[in-house]
């Protein structure tokens, strides 16, 4: 029985094989095209998975990883208990949930009003300009904000002036950065994200809607039991999407919009890894490596547990 | 929509006007920042420190712009930039299609196994230092190449365009086209790509937007100023105020500060120009292209 069995892998075996080689054969061209691509990411998103192994040793550049001294979990210890652990955890995720609490709901209530607007023209040019600073860069946006509310020539501190007699330094204080750093974010992309939701709400199925017109809903009614259950699994594989980046803050935004006196709020995992690692005079590769490495697999953990939470619940999952 | 026509309760007509009314708002909302800088960048740059700009120019003039004209670093950064979004794009488009057709072929033995290795990347990465690290070992320091070869790829657009591939080009369509003794290249060249124009054309913004938008690797890889894109140069004038090398042309130190100040405004314009005037061109693609890449792969 069991040789039959194990004569029986061994011949699958061997027809897997010549599929392989026969399809080459056949389609020997696709393998031509992929080839490039093949190589772009095996070199350069493959080869820094591999070189981040510089995290487990006391990386020295002249020496090379085999000639650097081998620490082991060293460098992920200290880290976890240096004094910094604390304080940029709290600030990258206190950003980033800020920003998820307010980047769900808003494009959702931009696409139920922009769905419900009755004159066509007037939908089109609120989505226009909507969706128009999604295409500004990070520079361009900060650069505004400090146009807009510098303390010489900005217009909210000149309005706030008017009013008050007082002028804020909002692009300065600790306490202004959170505020400043999730709302222009709001203001950049709530247009942008509210084209799936967009869409999704065009896909509902107009009988619900004449059914429940008959029974005596209103609009109020209709959106929240049909509009809003439909979109349930949209919003859902948002979630998850957005739950991948919760604690993988990107450098750009925060890195610009920081400077002396804001840097208690401002400073999140990945301007620190660049600032002890190639920003600062001394190049120290091996500990913010460590830190990149820890906050890579904590990503990759919550995308996994995110998208198996909602396949459970909801049957909507990124695979 | 036949639902809106018929007869309206009192709650549908309170939904409606309030409902107009946040729309308006939103609107004024996304577009009072653009408004005050355009206005801001017209108006004297007295005016403008005055505090008397608040939605239209006050005394126009063109100050500011005759300003950009004669700052050289900023032509030298626009020149940059237009070079690194022209050469990324072309490159992004041709990586792109190459793996995106393959990935399409039910055919294709390989590709559930080289679609996950793609798009594991997305998922996982090896971090700032690593690829710090690779940019150096290859030589690609100060070079132009920097800003073209690292990002040639982008796994999401790789799988809009795969998609679309997949579920708008008929499999009957290569059958056919194979029996006539059409090869692969020929035909990715001659039917797939031509069929694919929407969601390349849609693939191309993205990634020209991307690419005229980079920071940080131009700041991280790129130290010779000859090199640097726009996005740099503006992060030097706008937040780090290096802006001494036109004060030479005003005529006293307070006027040569206004004159700063109304320089930034006219120069935010200017950057952001090339993606404003592109823009109204692919506007009509965007849901279709965006609804392509929903689709699970």
């Amino acid at each position: 029985m069991e040789m039959k069995m194990k004569a029986g892998a061994t011949t699958i075996k061997k027809k897997r094989y010549t599929g392989y080689f026969s399809d080459i054969k056949k389609n020997w061209q696709l393998y031509v095209m992929i080839l490039l691509p093949l190589i772009y990411i095996l070199v350069f998103k493959y080869y820094p998975m591999y070189g981040a192994r510089i995290a487990f040793c006391d990386y020295i550049p002249q020496k090379g990883v085999a000639g650097s001294e081998w620490v082991g979990l060293k460098h992920f210890i200290n880290f976890i208990n240096s004094p910094q652990f604390f304080v940029l955890i709290k600030n990258t995720l206190t950003l980033s949930l800020y920003s998820l609490l307010l980047s769900i709901p808003f494009p959702i209530l931009l696409a139920l009003s922009l769905h419900y607007l009755i004159n066509q023209r007037f939908k089109k040019v609120v989505q226009m300009s909507t969706y128009l600073p999604h295409f500004l860069s990070t520079v361009i946006i900060v650069s505004m904000l400090h146009l807009i509310f510098n303390t010489q020539s900005g217009v909210v501190n000149n309005i706030l002036n008017a009013i008050t007699g007082e002028k804020i330094n909002f692009m300065s204080l600790s306490k202004y950065f959170r505020h400043m750093y999730v709302w222009s974010g709001v203001w950049q992309d709530v247009g942008w994200n509210s084209i799936l939701y967009i869409s999704a709400l065009a896909g509902v199925d107009p009988q619900l809607h004449e059914a429940a017109i008959i029974d005596g809903a209103g609009k109020w009614r209709r959106i929240w039991h049909i509009d809003i259950a439909s979109i349930m699994p949209t919003i859902s594989i948002m979630i998850i999407m957005s739950m991948g980046s919760i604690i993988s803050v990107g450098f750009d935004k925060s890195f610009l919009m920081q400077n002396p006196t804001n840097l208690d709020v401002s400073e999140i995992l990945s301007t620190y890894e660049y600032k002890i690692g190639i920003g600062g005079g001394m190049p120290n590769y091996s500990y913010p490596a460590a830190i990149a490495l820890m906050t890579s697999i904590v990503t990759f953990i919550l995308i996994c547990v995110t998208n198996k939470i909602s396949k459970s619940l909801s049957e909507t999952s990124l695979w | 929509m036949t639902v809106n026509k018929m007869k309206k309760t009192t709650g549908d007509r309170v939904f409606d006007v309030l409902n107009v009314s946040f729309a308006t708002f939103v609107l004024l909302v996304m577009l009072y920042p653009i408004i005050i800088v355009i206005s801001s960048s017209f108006s004297s740059p007295y005016a403008l420190m005055a505090g008397k700009v608040w939605f239209l120019p006050v005394d126009v003039t063109l100050d500011g712009y005759k300003a950009i004209f004669g700052y050289k670093q900023i032509w030298t950064g626009m020149y940059n930039s237009f070079i690194y979004t022209v050469g990324g794009t072309a490159v992004n488009m041709i990586i792109t299609v190459l793996a995106a057709y393959p990935l399409s072929r039910k055919d294709f033995t390989i590709r559930n196994g080289i679609a996950l290795l793609f798009a594991f990347t997305m998922w996982f990465s090896g971090g700032l230092i690593p690829t710090y690290l690779l940019i150096k070992d290859l030589g690609l320091f100060n070079s132009r190449w920097v800003m073209i070869i690292p990002t040639a790829l982008n796994v999401w657009n790789m799988i809009i365009v795969r998609t679309y591939f997949q579920s708008n080009i008929s499999g009957e369509l290569l059958e056919s086209a194979q029996l006539d003794g059409c090869d692969d290249f020929k035909y990715l060249l001659k039917i797939a790509v031509p069929l694919a124009k929407p969601v390349l054309a849609v693939v191309a913004l993205y990634y020209m937007s991307a690419n005229w938008n980079t920071f940080m690797s131009a700041y991280l890889y790129l130290q010779k100023q000859s090199l640097h894109p726009i996005q740099v140069v503006l992060r030097e004038i706008l937040l780090i105020g290096s802006v001494e090398r036109i004060s030479t042309s005003a005529t006293s130190d307070s006027n040569a500060q206004m004159m700063n100040e109304l320089l930034k405004y006219s120069l935010v314009i200017v950057a952001s120009l090339p993606m404003i005037l592109v823009y109204p061109f692919v506007q009509k693609y965007f849901v279709q292209g965006i609804m392509v890449g929903a689709v699970k792969g």
